[in-house]
């Protein structure tokens, strides 16, 4: 799996994960599959909605009904979800047990770390079918 | 009565590729558990090790999350639709 992200994609990330640090940014990225590459065609900037504020430096949620409308949104524009995007403030751009928990397969995950309010590193992740692990796949930027 | 299930497009590789699958169900819980035994590869995805429903893992008929209705004992009306929707959380601990 790859995911293709425009370079207009990647700056309005970077600009949503800076603005929200220290707290987790987050994001849904809407677009079509097609021969294993995941193209970007919308982004989809979300608020993080994780419950207790002072827990939004290492937590964020985009809850049911966003995604929901999400879905629909895409479906009406013959676009499906593709996946979804955090920010981990000052920490590496490696999913945790936590990230591991709480994701489904086939989906890509893209991780941002954030260090000192800078952007600094793209990684993006899919889980295995077991669920038993990510396994790191290709970022590629298009203009 | 013949439930509609939508199936997100990360679990579609276990219902052999269907988007919609039509199952006999009266309650939120028969239609899961017909659903799940239709499609068993789907179940660790839905359900944890202890067989409930995974945290992140919602059910809508409509726009009515379940959990607010009566939960897996919430009646299906003829007609309604259900949507497995995930809520997406993590967070870098």
């Amino acid at each position: 799996m790859i995911l293709r992200l425009r370079q207009i994609h990647q700056d309005q990330i970077r600009a949503h994960v800076e603005a929200g640090y220290p707290a987790e940014a987050c994001g849904i990225f809407l677009g079509r599959e097609v021969d294993g590459v995941k193209i970007v065609e919308r982004l989809w900037l979300a608020d993080n909605r994780w419950v207790d504020p002072t827990e939004q430096t290492h937590r964020f949620l985009i809850p049911p009904e966003e995604v929901l409308v999400a879905e629909r949104e895409a479906a009406a524009a013959g676009l499906e979800i593709l996946g979804f995007f955090h920010s981990h403030p000052d920490h590496p751009a490696r999913p945790s047990n936590f990230d591991r928990e709480h994701a489904w397969p086939w989906y890509a995950y893209l991780i941002v770390s954030v260090e000192n309010g800078r952007a600094t590193d793209w990684r993006v992740w899919e889980l295995s079918e077991d669920r038993s692990a990510f396994m790191e796949r290709r970022l590629e930027i298009v203009p | 009565m013949a439930v509609q299930i939508l199936i997100p497009t990360p679990l579609r590789v276990y219902t052999k590729g269907e988007k919609v699958v039509t199952v006999e169900a009266g309650t939120v819980g028969e239609a899961l558990r017909a659903l799940t035994e239709r499609f068993p590869e789907l179940r660790r995805h839905l359900f944890n090790e202890e067989g409930r429903l995974r945290s992140f893992v919602n059910l809508y008929l409509g726009d009515e999350d379940v959990r607010y209705l009566q939960g897996e004992e919430t009646p299906i009306p003829d007609g309604q639709t259900l949507s497995i929707v995930p809520s997406i959380a993590g967070g870098r601990r």
